[in-house]
């Protein structure tokens, strides 16, 4: 994960609330093997029309991005903060982020930002006056600074560790390993059917036979 | 100390907290893993880079399902684009790389995963499943905890069999009485999303409860987990009960002998316990939910197939005036306008919410002998190969196709634009699809989201139609 500890840069404000993972990224870009170069395509059906806020200097270099409730709702894509990470946006400010997209952000160094309506009504004033719309964000004092003001914002002390630390979080989990593996001898005892048993296809047509017929044959 | 009362969810959860990591941050284990070719490359991509190996191959089934084309595969499989063929055959090299199971497209049970992972009995009560596909909740129609994850979190899966979890908030949500003649499980979670909007679920897992949830089949349950995810659901799940278990009887890879009887005894305690706390409530009386169609952009935007388009202009609120103008303006409707009487161009049936053997049953059963209305498209998509074969044995592919719908190969299909199967730019779709943002079935596609028997009724009359006075 790339560590996020503090930013500078142009806010672009997107004055809707509800903005889904298809609007940020279409579905038919999702046909890539990689996570670079969806900058292009971020937004692509607002992109289309003259005057989009993210085509006109200055927020065409935007680093924060703030948009009403609910933003990132809709599929899982993590494709969505790709595009917007390419694009160079790495900060979100918003009232409130849908789940799986809130998750997808901190894993990939994007740091979602929750405020009030009221404040981020405010923000969104700012972001659309050249001459106002530079922030700030320091994450180590959880503190956004803006044109006139300053504001803290609340953030999960889990969170906040690992965007401040980068953490590879795979490698932090196979620290557990001892206690996967426990886990697992416990299911096998108490819950011994959730283990799963299935088998490569190359190895046996494991999808026309029984459990037991799949147990006997190792 | 005994624990107190707890819901369904707490105790899936407590069942699987592996460690704490932070705060409250546990490492939940994950029992199932659904792997697709869209979402997992470059995890699989990540694991390589790291040189890590997939932790429990056994419990992971890949299946490439988003990407696929639905066109006759009788005489080879053909693909919309070369980028949709590079996905799907990536997905074939990485699951031979790392040895995982998976189910070839030219095999009688590929189709979508969280309709074949029900069928092949891979989705057990008490259960954590995960797939980097936001309609993972479907799952939770058997009594697990199933939510949708994201590409980081596959790679992490794969290599750990767990992931870095915070607890979520409990919502019940519980439908009283019964609901009415033709309205189905697809009205019932609209009229819900309806009503608490898109975002009304976040940060929650929803447990759907009473006698109209009760009453449904496992089709109809399946649609409703599934779409709890548009109300902004973290999952959603239904306590296990004798429908579950007689499905999980006859499900190749669920439990047999001894061990299911082990199991049955486990899966009978999954359910919330008398006095369990929830953090949110909403009691729906199920003799209020009419025939649901979606207007708008959102699933929240949807009015009674009896309704009146929403008028801006009779709106108070100047943000959602200008948003509800907006939506118009996408979808070509006038706010005051009847819903019903709207011609379309495209009838799609199928999809992970509604691509199931009843689904396709009750959309066969308004068609009699009618057929498809002249200039419309009218597709049905079985969610599996399996769901092929059962309707064919019953006959109904013939009766699509003698009234003029097209019979397809298993698929997510036009659900989400990304293979052949696309509307037009400014094209109208009924569609029983979960999703009708902009651009959704391809871009400046219209989609009314509606139940398989309206779908149906729509194709036949060239419009949105009442199936209540359609019947008459």
């Amino acid at each position: 994960m790339k560590s996020f500890t503090r930013l500078h840069g142009i806010a672009a404000a997107l004055p809707t609330a509800n903005i889904d993972t298809d609007k940020i990224l279409a579905g038919r870009f999702l046909k890539t093997v990689t996570r670079e170069g969806l900058g292009r395509v971020l937004f692509s059906s607002l992109r289309e029309q003259p005057g989009f806020v993210l085509d006109q200097a200055p927020w065409n270099e935007a680093r924060f991005l703030i948009a009403l409730d609910n933003f990132g709702c809709g599929s899982s894509r993590e494709h969505a903060p790709w595009a917007l990470l390419d694009f160079g946006i790495q900060c979100i400010i918003a009232p409130s982020f849908a789940d799986i997209f809130y998750t997808n952000c901190l894993k990939n160094g994007i740091l979602p930002l929750k405020l009030s309506l009221l404040q981020v009504e405010h923000l969104m004033s700012l972001a659309e006056d050249p001459r106002t719309a530079s922030m700030s964000v320091d994450l180590r004092d959880q503190i956004l600074s803006y044109h006139g003001g300053e504001t803290s914002f609340d953030i999960g002390a889990q969170e906040k560790n690992d965007l401040l630390n980068g953490v590879d979080e795979v490698a932090r989990t196979l620290t557990f390993a001892a206690s996967i593996r426990s886990h697992e001898m416990i299911r096998d005892a108490q819950r011994p059917w959730l283990a799963g048993t299935l088998r490569a296809p190359w190895e046996t047509k494991w999808y026309n036979v029984t459990r037991e017929d799949a147990g006997e044959s190792r | 100390m005994l624990p107190g009362p707890r819901t369904l969810f707490q105790k899936i959860w407590d069942d699987h907290v592996v460690a704490r990591v932070n705060g409250d941050a546990v490492l939940l284990y994950i029992d199932r893993h659904l792997v697709n070719e869209v979402t997992s490359p470059q995890a699989f991509e990540g694991l390589r880079t790291a040189g890590r190996k997939v932790r429990a191959p056994g419990a992971t089934l890949a299946v490439a399902d988003h990407n696929v084309s639905t066109d006759d595969r009788s005489n080879g499989i053909t693909f919309g684009d070369p980028e949709s063929r590079a996905q799907v055959e990536a997905l074939e090299r990485n699951v031979r790389a790392f040895g995982l199971p998976y189910v070839p497209l030219a095999d009688r049970q590929q189709g979508i995963v969280h309709i074949i992972g029900p069928e092949l009995g891979l989705t057990l009560p008490g259960g954590t499943i995960v797939c980097g596909d936001s309609h993972t909740s479907t799952h939770g129609a058997f009594g697990a905890l199933a939510f949708g994850i994201g590409t980081s979190e596959v790679e992490h899966v794969l290599a750990t069999q767990t992931l870095v979890q915070r607890p979520a908030r409990a919502m019940l949500i519980r439908v009283d009485n019964e609901l009415g003649q033709g309205v189905t499980a697809k009205d019932l979670v609209l009229h819900i999303i309806g009503t608490i909007g898109t975002g009304g679920a976040t940060g929650h897992v929803i447990e759907f409860a009473g006698d109209a949830v009760s009453a449904l089949d496992m089709a109809g349950r399946m649609t409703l987990c599934n779409m709890s995810i548009e109300a902004g659901a973290r999952a959603g799940m239904i306590a296990p009960d004798q429908k579950v278990f007689d499905w999980l009887k006859t499900a190749p890879l669920a439990p047999k002998g001894g061990e299911l009887d082990a199991a049955l005894a486990y899966w009978q305690t999954l359910r919330s316990d008398e006095g369990a706390l929830f953090d949110k409530v909403l009691i729906v009386d199920a003799s209020d939910v009419s025939p649901m169609v979606t207007w708008g952009t959102s699933p929240e935007a949807v009015i009674t197939a009896d309704g009146i388009i929403p008028d801006p202009s009779a709106l108070s609120d100047p943000s959602k005036r200008t948003e509800v103008a907006h939506m118009l303006n996408y979808m070509g409707l006038q706010g005051g306008d009847r819903i019903s009487g709207t011609p379309i161009d495209v009838a799609f049936i199928g999809s992970c919410t509604n691509g199931r053997i009843e689904d396709l049953r009750a959309a066969a059963s308004v068609i009699g002998d009618r057929r498809v209305a002249p200039g419309v498209r009218a597709m049905v998509v079985p969610g599996s190969g399996l769901v092929k074969a059962q309707a064919e044995s019953e006959g109904l592919d013939r009766i699509f196709m003698d009234a003029g719908f097209e019979w397809r190969e298993a698929g997510c299909s036009m659900c989400l634009g990304m293979n052949a199967d696309r509307l037009l730019p400014g094209q109208r779709c009924a569609s029983t699809s979960n999703r009708n943002f902009e651009g959704r079935q391809g871009p400046g596609g219209r989609t009314h989201l509606m139940s398989p028997a309206m779908v149906a009724a729509a194709a036949l009359a060239g419009c949105i139609v009442d199936p209540r006075v359609a019947r008459q």
